[in-house]
């Protein structure tokens, strides 16, 4: 989904706020809240791409205004409520407050069956530009662009079908290198280059 | 306009609560899902207790900087960690959830490389442990990819035109670790003192000279 999680190349945000160091967990919640997603994940067996949907659906302006671990909050109850663990109306109760969670899915799995690579290092590719409504591993910066091959990775589980109830689907994933000029046009900066690791079902021979 | 339109309403409350609660405290929520996790017998959260204790102690950037200082007194390891760097880094033990599919990418006088995750915050915990707050925020994610020289530059390394920037988003399975070029006059440098040398943000990539 074109979500607010798909940050790349948005303007505004301002200069990296970055201490010279930091604790691991700033606050004790927050190592709570990692361990509570740690032990969701494998005591229900959510696989890693749904629950970054689960994420990637919270309402945009509370993924803006929180910090990651409360986005680990809201997918780890949304997970909850979506496997009938917990509801919103017991969640609020048990919180003593609102408690948010995220939006429905409106992704839908998509056929896809393991496949073999169709492209070598050195291929010109464009990345489609299909934009789902569900989860996906192509940014939104760079499909419908084109680049070149630069790297094969190996077969890999389909993260767009795993998101979505499809199981784990291996298809190859290749490193593409994008032109800044490519991506970001007269706003590039000279000399640089973006890669961008994607499945093979994401591109086509350009 | 009355007090009872949905401007304020978060989408999560339709059918009911017209004057919707206020927003629960964080620790309160932590605390509910703990409770839900324990009464509908998911699982015990204290269980995995040892997992982030392992964040806490044993994973970390003294992990990857053991790498980078073995590749840089070791040229036939680096070779090993430049074509493939997940058994490379396994010789000196580190591996695991976030590291299975590890590549590293060498700085050169030509040639630097910078790291980021514009969908999420994916991050090679086994050789740097979980990532600082600024490589999962929305200032790191947007800007990396699109004005990279603008963003080193303010966090203190900016890059002459002739140095080819690299960027690489990690959104599949592979996990970047960047190995630094080693700092003038550390001839007489130990491989243990070259690793106290190392900065996460180094490899990382957001900074360039050690």
């Amino acid at each position: 989904m074109d979500g607010v999680h798909d940050l790349g190349g948005l303007d505004g945000f301002g200069p990296v706020d970055a201490p010279k160091s930091e604790p691991v967990f700033a606050e004790d919640w927050e190592r709570r809240a990692a361990r509570a997603t740690i032990a969701t994940t494998l005591g229900l067996g959510i696989p890693t791409p749904r629950f970054r949907h689960s994420i990637e659906r919270m309402e945009p302006a509370h993924y803006l205004g929180s910090s990651y671990y409360e986005h680990w909050v809201t997918g780890t109850a949304t997970s909850l409520v979506e496997e009938g663990k917990t509801t919103q109306e017991d969640l609020d109760r048990r919180a003593g407050g609102h408690f948010p969670l995220s939006r429905p899915v409106r992704g839908v799995l998509e056929p896809v069956a393991p496949t073999q690579p169709r492209f070598v290092v050195g291929d010109a590719v464009r990345v489609r530009a299909w934009h789902p409504a569900g989860h996906t591993r192509a940014p939104r910066y760079v499909q419908g662009k084109h680049g070149v091959i630069v790297r094969y990775d190996g077969l890999h589980n389909f993260a767009d079908a795993e998101a979505h109830g499809g199981g784990q689907v291996p298809v190859p994933a290749y490193s593409v290198r994008f032109e800044a000029t490519e991506l970001w046009g007269e706003a590039a900066e000279p000399n640089a280059h973006m890669h961008v690791d994607l499945y093979d079902n994401y591109l086509e021979p350009a | 306009m009355t007090e009872h339109d949905h401007d304020h309403d978060h989408g999560h409350d339709h059918g009911h609560a017209h004057h919707p609660a206020p927003l629960a405290p964080i620790e309160a929520r932590v605390a509910a899902i703990e409770a839900v996790l324990r009464e509908a017998n998911v699982i015990d959260p204290e269980a995995v207790d040892s997992v982030i204790e392992m964040f806490e102690h044993t994973m970390g950037p003294m992990n990857g900087a053991k790498v980078v200082a073995r590749a840089w007194v070791d040229p036939e390891y680096r070779e090993r960690l430049l074509a493939d760097g997940t058994p490379a880094i396994a010789e000196l033990g580190f591996g695991g959830p976030e590291g299975d599919h590890m590549v590293v990418v060498a700085n050169t006088p030509e040639v630097h490389n910078l790291v980021v995750c514009t969908l999420c915050s994916c991050y090679p915990w086994p050789v740097l442990g979980l990532p600082p707050k600024w490589y999962k925020a929305p200032a790191y994610r947007s800007r990396a990819v699109r004005e990279p020289r603008a963003l080193l530059a303010e966090m203190g390394s900016p890059l002459p035109d002739d140095v080819e920037v690299r960027v690489w988003d990690s959104s599949a399975e592979v996990r970047y670790l960047v190995l630094p070029e080693r700092p003038p006059n550390t001839a007489d440098l130990s491989e243990e003192e070259l690793a106290a040398l190392v900065t996460r943000d180094a490899m990382i990539g957001v900074q360039r000279v050690l």
